[in-house]
């Protein structure tokens, strides 16, 4: 690991050292990438493990969004957070992401570790069908009150005509 | 507005969505007399998919259709995009085609704000402020049309580079433009920021704390005008800023009129850059030439650009298809429409044109 991303090494270290090699998705190699973490939590560890990338300087959600993969009978649950007020985290961009079976779509909020997640986690729910327990309004953003389809965004929606 | 339900002194209006000057959006607000006890945002009066419609088209038909959530600023909003794809992708954009960008990206901040600041002189009343920025407004269109050959949609980042070179001639056109503009923003001074109606409008109206604009995600100009000195262009430097000397003008109060003050010193900011950027530049090919069908390779991308109202991001996910598999895009102005209801809650109803419009929120950006 070269010298210009000690940093990012150093953040993923320190989380691996708390939550083990569960945080590693993709193994050590795929996880860093210059000004780049990626990191893995199961659902039941996602808000311990928020609250220790809160602790380590990241203050904002930057996006939050699933992704659906019917093949493996899985949503993906990506939050990418950044740090505004910390000079030395400023470059990085941290991605937290969890799986959740297609047939049991639920998951904790994280609104009470990153306030900034309340939007993006109602725009998930309505977009995918995934329920985020705890959030403090878990109702419908973007879509109109009388869409009566699937989420739309899951894949097996298609769009009309194509 | 339109009466929704009267609860002994509460009053709850729907203010939107078709209200003078702020675009297609619902706030519905509560009042006890002309205090404001509550709002509720209520966006996706646009909202048309665009993630959706991007899952069934390819990397470079995608383009055309993502600017057009924010026309006004359809660099500002690709700029992400392009980055992103180019990582699938695997190409680099030549250096001269970086500081191209660079120069489109800086004259849609200047374009998007001054349209901005024209908007906000009617909100407040002030006609002249509505004219002087929208006639400056078109000498900044030229320029950018003059290398993007339309008005506000260019389509004009690809993945690989630029479309086109700059036009002969665009210095000396650029350098013209700008010694007016930079004494222009003098009277701008003058007549707007120092005259007693908008500072008695503006100044400590809907106060954001630092502490808060952290928490609750806020970004760009909003979280500068709080005392954050957060920058994408600094802070991660994209495409050549890391080669450019600027600054990002930071104010500490947090009101309106401080969101307005980092708006005016930014144009100036994005002169300097862009005067850099046209010295700076040599010559060469402007693109990446690519044959085929444009792949994406097997992974994920993501990035963020500073566009006018603050940070995009987009991640990409991409299956080794001709389209993208998923593209998530994060804007500005849905992760700015949290802030709507903790800074009207508790002010004056008449104060709300100015707090919501402060904001530089953009419905059509949030809605996608």
């Amino acid at each position: 690991m070269s010298e210009s991303n000690s940093v990012e090494k150093r953040i993923l270290e320190s989380l691996k050292s708390k939550f083990g090699e569960s945080i590693l998705e993709d193994g050590w190699e795929g996880a860093l990438a210059p000004k780049r973490i990626k990191t893995f939590a199961s659902r039941e560890k996602i808000v311990e493990v928020a609250q220790a990338i809160k602790e380590l300087g990241f203050d904002q959600v930057i996006s939050q969004g699933g992704t659906d993969y019917p093949k493996d009978d899985i949503f993906k649950v990506n939050y990418h957070l950044i740090a505004v007020d910390n000079e030395e985290l400023k470059p990085i961009i941290l991605s937290l992401a969890t799986k959740l079976p297609r047939n049991d779509p639920k998951m904790s909020t994280l609104t009470n570790v990153w306030r900034s997640a309340e939007f993006h986690e109602q725009e998930t729910f309505e977009n995918f069908g995934i329920f985020f327990e705890g959030h403090p309004r878990m109702e419908r953003l973007l879509l109109p009150e009388d869409w009566d389809d699937i989420p739309p965004l899951r894949k097996e929606f298609t769009l009309p005509g194509r | 507005m339109e009466v929704v339900e009267r609860q002994g002194d509460y009053l709850t209006m729907s203010v939107g969505p078709q209200h003078p000057g702020s675009g297609h959006m619902r706030l519905i607000v509560t009042v006890d007399g002309d205090i404001i006890v509550k709002v509720k945002p209520d966006p996706g009066y646009v909202h048309r998919g665009a993630e959706k419609m991007c899952e069934v088209r390819t990397y470079i038909q995608n383009i055309p259709h993502l600017e057009r959530p924010v026309i006004i600023d359809s660099c500002g909003i690709l700029f992400a995009y392009v980055l992103a794809a180019e990582e699938l992708i695997g190409v680099q954009p030549p250096p001269r085609a970086q500081y191209i960008r660079i120069i489109m990206a800086e004259l849609n901040r200047i374009i998007s704000h001054m349209y901005w600041l024209s908007i906000y002189g009617i909100f407040m009343g002030h006609s002249t402020m509505f004219m002087w920025p929208m006639g400056d407004r078109e000498l900044f269109i030229d320029l950018a049309a003059s290398i993007g050959g339309t008005r506000v949609t260019f389509s004009y980042f690809i993945p690989g580079g630029v479309r086109n070179d700059i036009p002969p001639g665009f210095k000396e056109k650029a350098l013209k433009t700008f010694d007016y503009f930079v004494k222009r923003l003098k009277e701008y001074e003058k007549i707007y920021f120092n005259n007693p109606l908008v500072l008695k409008r503006t100044q400590g109206v809907g106060v954001f704390k630092r502490e808060d604009a952290i928490s609750l995600g806020v970004t760009g100009p909003n979280l500068r005008a709080s005392g954050v000195a957060s920058d994408t262009r600094k802070d991660e430097p994209y495409s050549m800023y890391d080669t450019i000397d600027f600054d990002i003008p930071t104010y500490r109060e947090g009101d309106s009129y401080s969101r307005a003050w980092v708006r005016l010193e930014e144009m100036r900011e994005s002169m300097k850059i862009i005067r850099q950027a046209i010295d700076k530049m040599e010559a060469g090919p402007v693109k990446q030439p690519m044959r085929g069908q444009i792949k994406g390779k097997v992974g994920e991308a993501f990035a963020r650009t500073e566009a006018a109202r603050g940070t995009m991001f987009y991640h990409i996910v991409s299956d080794g298809g001709k389209f993208p598999y998923r593209v998530k895009i994060s804007v500005p102005s849905f992760r700015n429409l949290i802030a709507m209801s903790h800074l009207l809650e508790g002010n004056r109803l008449a104060d709300m044109p100015v707090i919501y419009w402060g904001l530089d929120y953009w419905p059509v950006e949030a809605d996608r």
